[in-house]
C-alpha cells in the first residue's frame, strides 16, 4: 500500500504572512494539530504545530503583558526544514520516518508542491486495517522453524479447510529459530483447523492452556 | 395486560440447519422446550407460534441486495463467487435449500416476541429461535444470516418510539447489533464477551464507545479466558446496574448466547450453571425496575447442545415465569430417556453442575483483577458523568 492510497487530499495551509491568531482558529475549527505553510506556488516553505503555537504563547502566569503575540507572523515561529514524503513511498516507510523523527504528520509532495497529508492517527488506522482487526475473524498464532515454505505448509492446511483468511503477519521469535505466523481467518469455529495444526506437530498459541499463553 | 409470559415456539425452527458437522443446531430449542415440558413449565397457552418476517421488516437491517442474494442462494441459483461475496456458501454458513424462508422465521419469531410485550399483551417474552448478533447489513457471518436482534430493534424504533437498552452475554462480541446502532443515541448495546484477542470476531474492545451522536451509547466489556463464574458476575452485575440506571430505557432486550460454559467447544471461560440463573435473574429485577417489566430475551450462541444450553436457557423462562423453584435437583428422568439416545454424549442428571467441573485455573487472581480493571475502564464515561 502506499501514501498516494491513504492520504487526506483536503488540506488546511497557512502563508508564512498568516498570523498566530489564524493558525489558532484554524486549528480549533478543524481539530487538527498540523498546518503546513505554503508559498503561492503550494511549495511547502514550513509547518506549524499546536506545539509550535503553545511554545510560542505567553505563559498563564503573566497576564496582559504580551497580548499582541497574536499578530505574530507565521514566519516567525514556524519549523522551516519541513520533512516530506512522496505519493510513491510505501505506507511501512512513512511509519518509519514518523517513528525516526518523532514527528506527528508527513506533508506529501509531488513536483515541488503539496498535494495530501498524512498524519499518525491515518497511519494506525491503515495498520489496523491491513492486520484485518476490524473485519470479523478468529485468530491464530503458529509457531515454525525458521526456514523456506513454512508459510506455504501451514496456508495448504488452511485451504483444505476452506476458510478464508483475512490478514497474515509474520514476525520473528525471541529464539531465533522460530517464526510466529499470525492469522486472522474468516471463521467463528476454528477448531477443526486447529486440530488438523495440531496433527501436523504446529505449535498453536491459543487460550487452550489454563492461565497461561505458551 | 396479561399476567403470562410467552414462549415463541415451532418445530421449523430447526430448518435453519447447516449440516450435520456444524456446531450451530437449532435442535437446542426443541431440546428445551421438551426439559420444560418434562416439569410441567410450560402451559399450551404461553406458546405462542412465530410468524415469518416481510422483506420489508428484513430491510430495516438488511440491504435488498443481500437479501435477495439469501433467497437465490436457498433456491440454488446464486453463482459461488457472488455468494462468497455475501459472506454465504462459507464454512460459517454454508447454503441450505430454503435458507431464507429458514431465516426470515427466526426473525419473525423475535418480532412476535416483540409486539407481545411492546403492545401489552405479555410482560416479558423468550424467543429461543434468535439472538443471531453476528448477521450484517449485507453480509452473513459466525452462523448467522439475518440478524432477528438488529431488526427487532429498528422495529421497536419505528412501531413503538421507544429507547431500547441491548445486553449481549453471548461469549462472542455482539458486533452485527452494535454496529447497526453505533451512531444512535437511543440503543445503548452492552456486551460482555471473551476477549477478541484470539476469538471470534475480534472485535468489541472497550475503546468501542459509538460515534457521532451515538458516543457514549455503546458498551463493551471484554473478559479474559478462563473468567470463571463469579469475576464474569461481577463484571456483568456491575455494568448492567450502572448502565441501565444512566440510560433509564423503555424496554431491555437481552441477548442470552450460552457459550461461555467450561464444556463450550467454541471458547475459553469456564463459567457453570450458576451464571445462567443469575443472568435472567438480574435482566428480570431490572426491567421491573426500570421499563415496567418490559423484557424480551433471545437465545443465541451455545455449542454443547446436550449439555449445557437445554438446562441455561430452561432457566430464563423459570425466571421469566417465577417457577425457579421447578429448576433445582434432578433432571427428570423422562427428559433425558426421550433424548439420551440421540446424544453422543451422557444427559446431565442434575440442574446444577457437579463441584469441582474442571481442574483449579492458575493466576485466577491477575484474571479476576484484570476484568475488574476493564469494567471500570468501561464505565468510565459514566462516572465521569455522574460526578
Amino acid at each position: 500500500m502506499i501514501i498516494e492510497e491513504i492520504m487526506k487530499h483536503d488540506i488546511v495551509t497557512l502563508k508564512p504572512g498568516n498570523t498566530i491568531e489564524d493558525a489558532i482558529e484554524l486549528l480549533h475549527k478543524h481539530k487538527i494539530r498540523h498546518i503546513p505553510i505554503i508559498n503561492d506556488s503550494r511549495k511547502i516553505v514550513g509547518i506549524v504545530s499546536d506545539r509550535d503555537i503553545r511554545d510560542a504563547s505567553p505563559s498563564i502566569l503573566f497576564n496582559n503583558e504580551h497580548s499582541n503575540y497574536l499578530e505574530t507572523q507565521l514566519i516567525n515561529i514556524m519549523t522551516k526544514n519541513v520533512i516530506t514524503g512522496s505519493p510513491l513511498d510505501f505506507v511501512e516507510e512513512a511509519a518509519a520516518i514518523f517513528y525516526e523523527y518523532k514527528i506527528g504528520c508527513l506533508p506529501v509532495e509531488r513536483d515541488g508542491k503539496l498535494i495530501g497529508i498524512v498524519t499518525e492517527t491515518d497511519l494506525l488506522h491503515t495498520l489496523v486495517q491491513l492486520t484485518g482487526a476490524h473485519q470479523p475473524s478468529s485468530h491464530i498464532e503458529i509457531k515454525v522453524p525458521n526456514r523456506t515454505g513454512m508459510l506455504a505448509e501451514v496456508a495448504n492446511i488452511i485451504k483444505k479447510r476452506n476458510v478464508n483468511i483475512t490478514s497474515v503477519l509474520v514476525y520473528p521469535d525471541k529464539d531465533e529459530r522460530y517464526k510466529i505466523l499470525v492469522f486472522r481467518i474468516q471463521t467463528m469455529n476454528p477448531t477443526g483447523l486447529i486440530a488438523d495444526l495440531k496433527a501436523a506437530d504446529y505449535i498453536i498459541k491459543f487460550p487452550d492452556i489454563p492461565g497461561g499463553l505458551t | 395486560m396479561s399476567s403470562d409470559s410467552i414462549f415463541i415456539y415451532s418445530d421449523q425452527f430447526t430448518r435453519y440447519h447447516f449440516g450435520n458437522n456444524h456446531p450451530f443446531n437449532q435442535i437446542r430449542v426443541k431440546l428445551t422446550f421438551d426439559l420444560l415440558s418434562s416439569i410441567d413449565a410450560l402451559s399450551p397457552n404461553q406458546i405462542v407460534k412465530p410468524r415469518i418476517a416481510t422483506d420489508t421488516e428484513l430491510a430495516l437491517i438488511h440491504d435488498p441486495n443481500y437479501i435477495k442474494a439469501v433467497k437465490d442462494a436457498g433456491s440454488g441459483i446464486l453463482p459461488e463467487e457472488r455468494a462468497l461475496n455475501y459472506g454465504l456458501g462459507t464454512e460459517d454458513t454454508p447454503i441450505f435449500q430454503g435458507m431464507h424462508d429458514a431465516s426470515a422465521l427466526l426473525v419473525g419469531a423475535t418480532l412476535t416476541a416483540v409486539d407481545y410485550v411492546m403492545g401489552g399483551k405479555a410482560p416479558h417474552a423468550l424467543s429461543l429461535g434468535g439472538g443471531l448478533h453476528h448477521g450484517f447489513r449485507g453480509k452473513a457471518s459466525g452462523f448467522c444470516i439475518y440478524n432477528d436482534s438488529a431488526v427487532a430493534i429498528k422495529y421497536i424504533q419505528q412501531h413503538y418510539n421507544a429507547r431500547i437498552l441491548y445486553v449481549d452475554t453471548d461469549a462472542h462480541h455482539g458486533d452485527g447489533v452494535q454496529w447497526s446502532f453505533y451512531d444512535d443515541p437511543n440503543v445503548c448495546t452492552l456486551s460482555i464477551h471473551e476477549t477478541g484477542r484470539y476469538l471470534f470476531p475480534g472485535t468489541g474492545n472497550v475503546t468501542e464507545r459509538g460515534s457521532g451522536k451515538g458516543y457514549g451509547y455503546c458498551f463493551n466489556i471484554p473478559v479474559d479466558a478462563f473468567t470463571e463464574d463469579e469475576s464474569w458476575l461481577h463484571a456483568y452485575s456491575t455494568a448492567f446496574h450502572e448502565i441501565v440506571e444512566y440510560f433509564r430505557p423503555d424496554v431491555i432486550l437481552t441477548q442470552n448466547g450460552v457459550d461461555s460454559h467450561y464444556y463450550d467447544p467454541l471458547t475459553h471461560l469456564s463459567a457453570t450453571m450458576k451464571i445462567y440463573r443469575e443472568i435472567p435473574k438480574l435482566a428480570h429485577k431490572l426491567a421491573h425496575e426500570y421499563c415496567e417489566g418490559r423484557w424480551i430475551a433471545v437465545g443465541g450462541g451455545g455449542y454443547d447442545i446436550w449439555r449445557v444450553v437445554p438446562r441455561a436457557w430452561s432457566f430464563i423462562w423459570l425466571e421469566m415465569t417465577d417457577q425457579k423453584q421447578k429448576g433445582y435437583g434432578e433432571i427428570p428422568e423422562k427428559w433425558r430417556r426421550l433424548w439420551q439416545e440421540k446424544a453422543p454424549i451422557t444427559l446431565p442428571d442434575t440442574w446444577d453442575d457437579p463441584e469441582n467441573l474442571y481442574p483449579s485455573i492458575p493466576r485466577k487472581l491477575e484474571i479476576t483483577e484484570k476484568n475488574a480493571n476493564t469494567v471500570l475502564n468501561a464505565l468510565y464515561p459514566i462516572r465521569n458523568y455522574r460526578k
